[in-house]
């Protein structure tokens, strides 16, 4: 019961704040907090709460549509419930940054805001497989709304861009989840989109291979994979700093949430075959991203091609598929979600300031907002993957479980980390240092930034220095995972 | 006929009594709020006798006319989206200098014809639906006939239509002349050895020639913008549901032995194929809500017709859903469109949308919300008659279709969107000060809207009805 609570409380808080808006512009935003509190401590008792080694934390099942064999299915696991949580502290550094950046439309933003975390919940809990699409179109609309009314200069083209690449993708996948249902039922005669009935379905190699790439394509539209990534640099940039926030550091995860929990289970052999292309995919994107990055102008857009960079990370540990792997890819969604998710927070603090992204234009900021800087140069480092940061973490255990699997792509995926000293250091130097261009006369880091990023610090100094416990909460999860997938066992 | 026949029948007979007595009553009294009422209140009672008849069903009513659930169905959806037609006109047509009574003795009638059509079990019946239907349609097409836009308009479809019932009717002779039956149930027999029938292909094109121009597609879609664009904006909504509603409830009856045929079947599929992708690529350029919409229906029946023509156990059943889904989508779509007409013309033009949300938050929700399920995104009926399509083509193993499907439905997204961007954009200075919406109007477009998101949040009640209306179809 408590999941759909969670989900419901956001529905709710989203419905609330766009009436709210009529007395107050600032209720909406209270209401908002109060919703994502609540749903903090619904799941933090999920996570005191858990039992040992039980299949999953919490579920509820419902019949929803019998004639299609439709469930409203959800559960919980240790994998979910970390991402999960990931969600809410986003969403309430989403609402926190938006603050003063947002000062029209305020209740219809936050409506938006909220839903669009409840689709992306709704997206980690499904466990059957037509409520997971109809979640994961749902957190389209919501999204899509946030970049085109409260976007930058080119918002409509970039929210349109990413609407079409998601919608395209998600069709696709529609079409496979489809072929996967009426193939299980061929196999057994029973019509279920139910995701545990649904792993082990019997099924030709190529048939296999290709419903596995309609998921994929979905998957990988979203996590970006090269050459489906192009809209990720526009709808980052063009998106207002919450929407950002949320589209680096959560919509990309439920790309790498896809493919760990349906790709490679329910198409082990499929995806053992695919391993090597993926593999390739995941090297180039590390390689490409960390390259354009080093090449923009645009502050924000910068950010956002590291986002590339550290994706490809996620697809390597996931087809790596070994425990080590795993759990850096894990380590790597979580971190990049609070590292870059702190990247845009600030970019956006220093335009709502400058009003410019442009580098160029920058320079000697230190000076005056050392510590809006400092908390910059942090997270460039924890970006860079700096030893006793998460992101450290994360990639170390990638490389780690990749050099087991493809000595030669961890070679050149190590590159990439190379790759990002350069472009961290370069944002660094052009943006915070070197001469004044302008006599800066702007605010240092306010408290209520402050509060935001404290809090991303201390999270990622606590899962670079001490993060078995969060190892511990998804080793189960993981370990289920890899038993459906025993076909790939090397 | 005998007693249990004239009760199935009820929601005809009723349909034609409500158009003589609101005839007679327009004869007696001009009185607009009168008509509507009683158009309204006939449209209910119709629709009430729905229930009457479902319990003398299955039921043969002359050799014309069959009365089984599947035919119940279609009446029904057919006369809910004529009263909402009817409620949309009435607060549409109040603005216009003009007389106003005649509309809904038009819709009545026409009606009356898409009802036929949906119970027709015959060539005679089918054609005498069809004319009932179109005469109407010319009539209510050009019905404002003092501006140029509508009279061009219901001359092009005046001169199209009777077109292609022309070559309906030749098709109807040809099919008879080799079947010697004009009984559809009559043709299965007959094409079983269709070796030896050399006049009956030729009869099946010309007949699909005439049901695709009413459907719209394909390449019979020509007369849709121009009518779609002209037409008063209840007259298109009704144009859009109701008419094409009863042309598929006809299709299902009328075609499954023609079917068998590979002729046929490509056909259909290069019908869809062509649909489905010239109604979204055509639809890009449109700068006009009713055109952009025009556009979008050619392609939603290339959808429809690919579920048709790829047949399994589900096609009757995704079609239908789809059909639903689509009428109530464009019904609302249309519906915003009147409301926020003027006398000086309907609003058409996308830049008259503009920032409409921050003005009439309710009314721009409610017309966002049947552009999503237009486009098929989840939470609205829209996208589980897309799933559902797409599941029967699935199921069917139609591949090349149903890529066609979502790759051109991606396209569609794009001009959905840009109405919602529209939508949503800020509001241009000098907009022209809001008029006032009927509350009638209001209420009913927030019903649809309730209907929109209730079954595409909880469908089992419609699917469940579906079920058991298509288990009983023979």
């Amino acid at each position: 019961m408590i999941l759909v609570l969670i989900i419901a409380v956001l529905l709710l808080a989203g419905a609330l704040a766009a009436v709210a808006a009529r007395w107050s512009t600032l209720l909406p935003r209270w209401i908002s907090l109060a919703g994502l509190g609540v749903d903090v401590v619904l799941a933090a008792s999920l996570w005191s709460g858990r039992a040992a080694n039980a299949r999953w934390l919490e579920e509820v099942d419902y019949n929803w549509a019998p004639t299609f064999g439709i469930h409203f299915h959800l559960a919980v696991d240790g994998l979910s419930l970390l991402l999960l949580m990931l969600t809410f502290f986003l969403g309430i550094v989403s609402v926190l940054c938006s603050w003063t950046e947002i000062r029209e439309k305020v209740g219809f933003f936050h409506f938006n805001l909220m839903w669009v975390l409840a689709g992306i919940a709704g997206v980690f809990l499904a466990m059957d497989l037509f409520l997971f699409y109809f979640a994961w179109e749902l957190m389209l609309v919501p999204m899509y709304f946030l970049i085109v009314i409260w976007g930058h200069e080119r918002r409509v083209y970039a929210g349109t861009k990413f609407f079409l690449f998601t919608q395209c993708s998600g069709l696709l996948m529609l079409l496979a989840i489809l072929a996967l249902y009426f193939a299980h039922h061929q196999a057994t005669g029973v019509y279920t989109f139910e995701y545990s009935e649904l792993l082990g379905t019997p099924l030709s190699f190529s048939a296999q291979l290709l419903i596995m790439l309609g998921f994929f394509v979905a998957f990988a539209v979203k996590l970006p994979v090269i050459p489906f990534h192009t809209w990720l640099p526009d709808a980052h940039t063009e998106a207002p700093t919450a929407g950002s926030v949320i589209l680096a550091g959560l919509l990309l995860k439920t790309g790498g949430y896809g493919l760990l929990r349906f790709v490679i289970p329910l198409f082990p052999d499929a995806a053992h075959a695919f391993t090597p292309v993926a593999l390739t995919l995941a090297v180039i994107g590390i390689i490409y991203g960390a390259v354009m990055a080093f090449s923009q102008t645009d502050l924000k857009r910068l950010v956002a091609y590291t986002s590339v960079s550290h994706l490809g990370f996620v697809l390597l540990g996931i087809f790596s598929w070994n425990p080590l792997a795993l759990q850096g890819a894990v380590m790597t969604m979580i971190c990049h979600g609070l590292s870059t998710g702190a990247l845009f927070v600030l970019v956006g603090g220093l335009q709502e300031r400058l009003h410019t992204r442009d580098l160029g234009s920058m320079g000697g900021i230190w000076t005056a907002a050392p510590r809006l800087s400092a908390t910059a140069l942090f997270f460039s480092l924890a970006s860079l993957g700096l030893p006793g940061l998460g992101d450290f973490v994360g990639e170390f255990l990638v490389l780690l479980g990749c050099y087991k699997v493809n000595v030669a792509v961890t070679v050149v995926a190590s590159l990439g980390i190379l790759a990002s000293t350069f472009y961290a250091l370069r944002m660094m130097q052009r943006a915070f240092f070197g001469p004044e261009t302008r006599p800066w006369q702007i605010a240092d880091l306010t408290p209520r930034e402050g509060l935001i990023t404290g809090a991303m610090i201390v999270g990622l100094l606590w899962l670079g220095i001490f993060p078995r416990p969060v190892l511990n909460t998804f080793a189960p999860a993981m370990n289920n995972l890899q038993q459906y997938a025993r076909g790939l066992n090397r | 006929m005998n007693p249990s026949a004239t009760l199935a029948l009820l929601p005809l007979l009723l349909l034609a009594g409500t158009s003589v007595v609101v005839m007679l009553g327009i004869a007696v009294k001009r009185s607009h709020a009168l008509t509507a009422a009683l158009t309204l209140a006939g449209l209910a009672c119709a629709f009430a006798s729905i229930f009457v008849a479902a319990r003398h069903i299955p039921q043969q009513a002359t050799s014309l006319l069959f009365l089984d659930s599947y035919a119940l169905f279609y009446i029904g959806l057919i006369i809910a989206s004529a009263a909402a037609v009817a409620a949309f006109s009435y607060s549409y047509i109040e603005k216009h200098p003009v007389h106003r009574e005649e509309l809904y003795l038009l819709l009545l009638l026409s009606t009356l014809g898409c009802a036929t059509l949906a119970a027709s079990v015959h060539l005679v019946s089918f054609l005498l639906g069809l004319e009932i239907l179109s005469v109407s349609l010319y009539a209510m097409v050009a019905y404002f006939n003092d501006c140029e836009q509508p009279v061009e308009a219901g001359i092009k479809y005046l001169i199209l239509a009777s077109t292609s019932a022309a070559f309906l009717l030749f098709g109807a002779a040809l099919i008879y002349a080799d079947t010697g039956t004009m009984a559809f149930s009559g043709f299965h027999a007959a094409s079983r050895d269709a070796a030896g029938l050399a006049l009956l292909l030729p009869g099946i094109a010309l007949t699909v020639t005439g049901i695709g121009f009413k459907l719209g597609v394909v390449p019979f879609h020509l007369w849709t913008p121009d009518v779609y664009e002209g037409a008063p904006a209840p007259v298109t909504a009704f144009v859009a549901t109701a008419s094409k509603t009863a042309l598929v409830a006809l299709l299902f009856r009328f075609l499954p032995f023609a079917l068998q045929s590979r002729a046929v079947l490509l056909v259909f599929a290069v019908i869809a194929i062509a649909s489905m992708c010239a109604g979204n690529l055509l639809a890009i350029r449109q700068t006009n809500v009713k055109r952009i919409l025009a556009y979008s229906s050619i392609a939603h029946f290339g959808y429809i017709l690919a579920a048709f023509q790829v047949g399994g156990p589900m096609a009757a059943e995704a079609v239908a859903f789809y059909l639903v889904a689509y009428v109530t989508s464009i019904l609302i779509a249309f519906g915003v469109v009147a409301a926020l007409s003027t006398s000086a013309g309907d609003a058409g033009d996308l830049e008259e949308y503009r920032g409409l949300f921050w003005r009439r938050p309710l009314l721009a929700g409610i017309f966002t919300l049947s552009l999503l399920s237009l486009a098929g995104i989840p939470a609205t009926m829209g996208f589980l008659g897309k799933f559902y399509v797409l599941a029967a083509g699935v199921a069917s193993a139609a591949w090349l279709l149903m890529i066609v499907l979502v790759v051109t439905s991606v396209a569609g997204l794009f001009y959905y969107l840009r109405i919602v961007v529209a939508l949503f954009s800020a509001a241009p200075d000098g907009a022209p000060a809001l008029q006032s919406l009927s509350p009638g109007s209001v209420f009913v477009l927030c019903g649809l809207a309730a209907l929109l998101l209730f079954f595409g949040m909880y469908p089992a009640p419609l699917l469940g009805l579906l079920g058991a209306v298509m288990a009983g179809m023979t």
